[in-house]
């Protein structure tokens, strides 16, 4: 074809020229929607990216003065630092076992209520609830129950067990993971009843048609479908984890029992006494181990998950 | 792919009920019952406190302190106390509205740290919507690689815990002359991203169709962005706006860490009810029952569309 052969009043053009001026137009289309991006972009890049920028050059100098650039100092500080190692640790040994109770007993009932039960959206309704309910709404009650002259205690003399101080004690975790669950198995229970329904019903029958009891059907097709549910519940309990420092520093206030002092509390007392470099280096190792943490996930969600389309 | 090596992606979407026949086997049907009651003692278990909070509430202030005098007597030793017995009621003796009374009318201090709260969340919850609605918007009419990037930053940041983000937000506050205002906490509220995160995997299902429609109509972006968008995604802005709202209704990390010097006076009501239940516990209950109001009346509204943006965020994948 030749540019400008002039039978149809138009013009023509090779097909190399249609699509650039296809490209050009798609490209210009895709810039118009960049500035719904802009508040939020600029937004993000200054209340978040940037300072974490500044945070990763404080935490890499001696003081904010002198500016000495003392590389890993500040990072070997920080773990040799008893109250951080003590946060670090009282935050892990949480997190591991709420995890995944909080995993494990929202999809037990996603997998009970999906079944054939009376009443289903009302039990939904009940067990989301407490999502909806401020925590400093209900402390009130809370220290009632696990207070040492409280009703837990009460209840558990009845049995001839001696009377425990719930919140100042070894036990503090257990009231925590408590609290914890009693929050957060109605939203994951809703994210796994979601995805137990998405998966197709066609492929259970096959199953059972060709023998597979519910135990099988349950291991190797539903845990398929709902690998990356689980995933991402996994990953969202991880985080809600990180914040039952509401619940402890309402219950017991800023200097909590020590099996009760978490990461917030070590970064409040820090945030006090204004040591950056130490508030910056706690942030970059936990950022660190976030990614990490998200990576892996992401890893075995592309594992196991990555041949089944949504 | 070939559609007849994949059954998984070209199954009906019609449900067709071959095997799961009701089975009313005698073990079957006691397994239910089991079951069902197992169900209804976990429900009742979690709505015990709220119960409880609402009961107590109406009970007048020598009711709760023959109650839970041990309790809170504003003794931290407690050890030392010869345990009497701890009374939990939920039917008041007598229904007394005087804590309620004392709350609204008598005493400003409780209302002005109700005040305090909405005048934090309001502003977050509103503008933190309108800004992901165009960062959604922007995410999920084309999928660049740039925009790749950044939504992949935004994932990452929205999973990074508070005990990382107030670390740049304090830097920023700090250097904006932000600290100890309301502005502190309001302004990392908006653009926090979390909102962006739900907004866009829901924009990303509206069909292209609508959208070529609209453009074929003559609607320019601005257009298809508030005529079309927009109101496809209502249900999802809902449970948006109930989720920030609770976040930010609780909060507690971030006055602790950006109030300084007027904390008294700034914190909101999330923050203060800690420190009232060693005063007057009877109040403090009546407090908290107010404190639950806005969001018990948003739950009761919103439930289905909650559920619904609850049940949307199925994966971090977009």
């Amino acid at each position: 074809m030749q540019e400008g052969t002039v039978s149809p009043p138009q013009k023509h053009y090779t097909q190399k020229q249609l699509l650039a001026r296809q490209k050009r137009r798609m490209r210009r289309e895709r810039l118009r929607t960049l500035p719904f991006l802009m508040p939020s972009f600029i937004g993000v890049l200054i209340f978040f990216v940037l300072p974490f920028l500044v945070v990763i050059y404080y935490s890499m100098i001696d003081n904010p003065i002198t500016k000495n650039f003392v590389f890993l100092k500040n990072f070997s500080a920080l773990l040799n630092n008893a109250a951080f190692k003590l946060a670090v640790k009282n935050t892990i040994s949480f997190s591991v076992i709420a995890v995944p109770l909080a995993v494990i007993l929202p999809l037990l009932l996603a997998i009970v209520l999906m079944g054939n039960i009376p009443g289903r959206s009302r039990f939904r309704t009940m067990f989301i609830t407490p999502l909806m309910v401020p925590v400093a709404s209900v402390v009130l009650i809370w220290q009632v129950v696990f207070h040492y002259n409280g009703v837990l205690n009460e209840i558990t003399s009845i049995f001839g067990a001696e009377p425990v101080d719930w919140l100042k004690s070894q036990y503090g975790q257990i009231v925590l993971l408590v609290l914890f669950l009693w929050k957060n198995i109605g939203y994951n229970m809703i994210l796994f009843m979601s995805a137990l329904a998405a998966i197709p019903k066609d492929i259970l029958e096959v199953a059972t048609l060709e023998g597979a009891g519910p135990i099988r059907r349950f291991f190797s097709i539903k845990l398929r479908y709902l690998s990356s549910s689980i995933i991402f519940v996994a990953l969202l309990s991880l985080i809600n984890s990180f914040k039952v420092f509401r619940e402890v520093y309402l219950l017991t206030g800023d200097y909590p029992f020590d099996s009760l002092y978490l990461l917030q509390h070590f970064m409040n007392n820090t945030f006090k006494s204004l040591d950056y470099q130490k508030l910056s280096a706690a942030a970059i190792i936990m950022s660190l181990v976030m990614i990490v943490i998200i990576g892996a996930m992401l890893f075995v969600d592309d594992k196991f998950g990555g041949d089944i389309e949504e | 792919m070939n559609a007849n090596q994949n059954p998984i992606q070209n199954i009906p979407p019609k449900e067709v009920h071959l095997v799961h026949k009701k089975k009313n086997s005698v073990p079957h049907i006691l397994l239910r019952g089991i079951l069902f009651l197992l169900l209804v003692t976990i429900a009742v278990a979690f709505l015990l406190p709220i119960v409880l909070t609402i009961a107590n509430s109406f009970m007048a202030s020598s009711e709760i302190s023959a109650n839970y005098g041990q309790i809170f007597s504003g003794v931290s030793g407690t050890r030392t106390f010869i345990a009497e017995k701890v009374n939990l009621k939920f039917i008041p003796d007598q229904v007394s509205f005087s804590q309620y009374i004392t709350v609204l009318f008598k005493s400003p201090d409780y209302l002005l740290k109700f005040w305090n709260s909405v005048i934090l969340v309001a502003p977050i919850v509103v503008f933190q919507v309108i800004v992901a609605l165009g960062a959604s918007y922007c995410f999920a009419r084309f999928q660049t690689k740039f925009r790749s990037i950044v939504f992949f930053v935004y994932i990452i940041l929205m999973l990074m815990p508070y005990q990382v983000t107030l670390v740049p937000n304090y830097l920023v506050a700090e250097k904006l002359n932000l600290l100890d205002t309301r502005w502190a906490i309001i302004l990392p509220g908006i653009f926090s991203p979390f909102a962006v995160f739900i907004l866009t995997k829901f924009m990303r299902r509206i069909p292209s169709a609508m959208i070529e429609a609209a453009k074929l109509d003559g609607a320019g972006e601005w257009q298809i962005f508030t005529k079309v968008c927009v109101p496809v995604c209502r249900s999802i802005i809902w449970s948006v706006v109930v989720l920030i709202f609770m976040d930010y209704w609780n909060m507690v990390e971030q006055p602790l860490v950006l109030f300084k010097e007027r904390a008294a006076e700034l914190s909101p009501l999330s923050v203060f009810l800690s420190k009232i239940n060693t005063g007057d516990v009877g109040l403090a209950f009546a407090v908290a029952t107010i404190y639950m109001v806005p969001a018990l009346l948003l739950f009761m509204y919103s439930e289905e569309y909650l559920i619904d943006g609850i049940a949307s965020q199925s994966g971090i994948k977009g």
